[in-house]
């Protein structure tokens, strides 16, 4: 993705669900827009802020955070402390004049390729219409 | 360093979307590349000998496998490095199948461009990738067993009789589950109590095993090898061991209501016994339908009791254990046919379930029949299943060969009668079911091809009007029957809901319990130490049930048997020199796996890598990045990030 003429996207997905309904979708030949780069972690509360800011700085349009739905984290709780550092993350996108929509939370779970499939081509309309950052970092 | 990358064609998976050879040629300009080769299939004895024989001979001490996904084939190739002699956490696997030839099929030059960025990352991770020490944690050999129908016995008495200790519970009174109502089982046609009776008699038998009835899984805490478990046991009012089942308290019993063992056609008292076969053998005092026991309202059956078993004040009891495995066999409920309101099931009293069947052949077999059953009887199949109004997409797989049996076993019973099946799809997959279809059909049972649009009961003369199509010869049919039998579908039970929240399992689309792997991990979660088995996992017959639930058991007993499991290395550690003791990370971990203690001059967190599970929530929180997760470090995220954008390392 080195060219900045198409839309850059970073998916951080939990090895648990969405990683696994990334798979699913794919074995279930769903027809997913290409223009995203899974990061596979444990779980989705993984994911620093800093990790999502970095990687808007290095060109990407869009960051997905996708974990597992309210009360399916493999971890306890993990995903409801994404969940409050991703809304923290927005409020501080939109001080720093990054449109907030640019940072997206799904809940997939791992059997849900269909989901999966819509999020991210939903996502990546969003985000093409935005286009890159505006900002400079 | 020196990086071996092996990209798989995966026997066209792959190839046919992504330029191998393109892929190949970026894959060889990455640094630290010193060898790049392709295969059909990487994961054959073949491929992997050739992984083997490379990081022998040329020395390769990182390896990038671009095949299928890491949760496909991950185990295959960290064991293929490891018998070469490399940690298997230098292994990296880019996934360019799933989250790439599959999905991308219909682009291929994008697929093509996405590969590369896919192996690019791979490769900026593996980099980083350090040796991971192996690490053993002991295990137990307890076992609980949620559920005790056919599959939670089955399972029960095999981790049993290998000497593994288990804890059965059962919410019912008795345990013996929905097989216990069944007359006949297909296609053999045994009767079911007989079959039954014994594998229940020898669940108390079994010294190894701890049965609790009339309880249910209040809260699990824990993970494999120590999972805290909490049963609330509610009172059934009387003493299990002085009980000597005499009938007593029923006869004097004033309260008559609804019998569940009969699916409501027939009546029992408020204090009964739950089955004629009930383990364990013991009456149970119904406190709903009581005529009240705070104040006390009737002391009729306390009075009869001469052996002086029954006790009013006994209370909910909270049992409090630990075990080492799970096993969830929480079964099905039939679906709820009223939901299917064209077939005006519950107002029409000649239009009843298959289990309601059941229980009038085994009256009538008794010589005690509920009821008649008339002489023109129609089955209607897939009430509940393949049926996307009603919700439930899948096939129930057990309809049509109880439809098939019962309605030979109500044709030979009468010769005279006529017994119709109106069908969607017959399915008789099973060993000897097709044979069995076939025995029906000859006893003159009439099978429609056709799904019955509507039925209606005539007020006056209670015969059911049925209107469907015969999709073979294309009429219309409009006939009336005497009786009309439905033949409900299997949905996950209230229990399997409830345990699966509680285990944090995942669900299929139809609601049952989703297996690890289709193919390969059948009764295997992704909570580790939780197996499933029966119709918790999916609907299937008796056979299958007692298969799977005798995988589960023997799955638990491979993981216990060692006395210690590998743990997984990818913990939590923390560098303390980075770190000021400021306890975020004890406040994240939602193990409390995580302790700050006093180390010299000051303050540092130390992490129990036993208790560790790998989430890396404590990596995130870290103010000053001290924490840090194995396998996945920051400056590991953050190479791939580089990678993924396609840009250099800075």
């Amino acid at each position: 993705m080195k060219d900045n003429s198409d839309p850059k996207i970073i998916a951080f997905c939990c090895n648990w669900c969405s990683y696994a309904g990334a798979d699913a979708a794919g074995t279930a030949r769903l027809q997913v827009k290409p223009h995203f780069r899974i990061i596979r972690t444990m779980c989705s509360s993984r994911i620093d802020p800093e990790l999502i800011l970095e990687s808007l700085k290095k060109g990407a349009w869009g960051v997905l955070i996708a974990g597992c739905h309210p009360g399916d984290c493999h971890y306890v709780n993990g995903n409801y402390k994404t969940q409050r550092r991703i809304a923290l993350l927005r409020n501080l996108l939109d001080e720093l004049g990054i449109e907030p929509k640019r940072v997206r939370l799904e809940w997939i779970s791992a059997n849900e390729g269909g989901k999966f499939q819509k999020v991210v081509n939903e996502f990546i309309d969003e985000i093409t219409a935005l286009g890159p950052l505006k900002i400079r970092t | 360093m020196k990086i071996g990358v092996y990209v798989c064609h995966c026997g066209g998976n792959i190839s046919e979307v992504v330029n191998i050879k393109e892929v190949m040629a970026f894959a060889e300009k990455q640094g630290d590349v010193v060898m790049v080769k392709d295969h059909a299939h990487v994961c054959s004895d073949v491929g992997r000998n050739m992984v083997i024989e490379d990081i022998k001979v040329q020395g390769l001490d990182k390896v990038v496998v671009a095949a299928c996904s890491p949760q496909f084939h991950g185990k295959t190739f960290m064991a293929t490095v490891d018998k070469a002699g490399l940690n298997p956490y230098v292994m990296e696997m880019a996934n360019i199948r799933e989250q790439c030839s599959w999905p991308h099929y219909s682009l291929p030059e994008m697929a093509t461009q996405k590969a590369k960025d896919i192996i690019h990352m791979a490769i900026a991770k593996v980099r980083l990738d350090e040796p991971l020490a192996r690490k053993t944690s002991p295990i137990g050999k307890r076992v609980l067993v949620v559920g005790a129908g056919i599959a939670g016995i089955q399972a029960a008495l095999d981790l049993g009789d290998a000497e593994f200790k288990v804890y059965l519970v059962e919410k019912e009174a008795s345990i013996g589950g929905k097989m216990v109502k069944l007359a006949r089982t297909f296609p053999t046609e045994d009767c079911a109590a007989c079959i039954l009776s014994p594998k229940m008699a020898d669940v108390p038998a079994n010294s190894n095993i701890e049965l609790m009835t009339n309880a249910e899984i209040e809260e699990v805490k824990g993970y494999l090898g120590n999972y805290d478990i909490t049963v609330l046991k509610r009172p059934r009012y009387v003493d299990i061991d002085k009980c000597t089942a005499c009938n007593d308290c029923t006869d004097v019993c004033p309260v008559v209501v609804p019998n569940e063992h009969d699916e409501g056609l027939t009546s029992r008292k408020a204090i009964y016994i739950a089955n004629p076969i009930a383990v364990p053998h013991a009456y149970i005092l119904d406190d709903k339908s009581c005529l009240g026991l705070f104040p006390l309202a009737c002391t009729k059956c306390f009075d009869a009791c001469e052996p002086g078993a029954i006790n009013y004040d006994e209370k909910p009891q909270r049992l409090h254990f630990t075990v080492d495995t799970i096993i969830v066999a929480t079964g099905y409920d039939i679906f709820d046919a009223r939901e299917k309101k064209v077939y005006n099931f519950g107002p029409a009293e000649n239009i009843i379930t298959a289990l309601d069947m059941e229980r009038m052949i085994v009256h009538e077999a008794e010589g005690s029949p509920i009821r008649d059953i008339g002489k023109r009887i129609a089955f209607i199949q897939c009430v509940g299943s393949r049926d996307e109004q009603a919700g439930n997409e899948y096939c129930s797989r057990i309809c049509c060969m109880y439809a098939t049996k019962l309605s030979q076993l109500m044709k030979r019973a009468d010769p005279k009668r006529d017994v119709y099946v109106f069908y969607t799809d017959l399915r008789a997959y099973g060993k000897g079911f097709e044979e069995y279809y076939k025995r029906a059909a000859n006893t003159g049972v009439k099978f429609v091809r056709g799904r019955v649009a509507e039925l209606f009961e005539d007020p006056v003369t209670k015969k059911v009007l049925l209107k469907a199509e015969d999709t073979l010869s294309r009429q219309i049919i409009e006939s009336e029957f005497d009786l009309v039998v439905l033949s409900v579908g299997m949905q996950p039970g209230e229990g399997t809901k409830k345990i699966a929240d509680q285990l944090h399992l995942i669900k299929s689309p139809g609601g049952f319990l989703q297996e690890a792997h289709p193919k390969f991990r059948p009764v295997d979660t992704l909570t580790d130490g939780v197996f499933i088995c029966g119709c918790a996992q999916g609907p299937k017959d008796i056979p299958d049930t007692v298969a799977q639930a005798s995988a589960a058991a023997a799955r638990a007993i491979r993981l216990m048997n060692k006395g210690e499991y590998e743990v997984d290395p990818i913990t939590a550690i923390v560098d303390e020199d980075l770190c000021c003791g400021c306890g975020t990370c004890v406040s994240v971990c939602p193990y409390d796996a995580i302790k700050t203690e006093m180390r010299a001059d000051k303050r540092v967190a130390k992490v129990n890598e036993i208790l560790c599970q790998g989430c890396g929530s404590c990596s995130a929180a870290c103010p000053s990045g001290a924490s840090q997760q194995h396998w996945f470090r920051t400056h590991q995220l953050r190479a791939m990030i580089t990678a993924a954008l396609g840009q250099e390392e800075s």
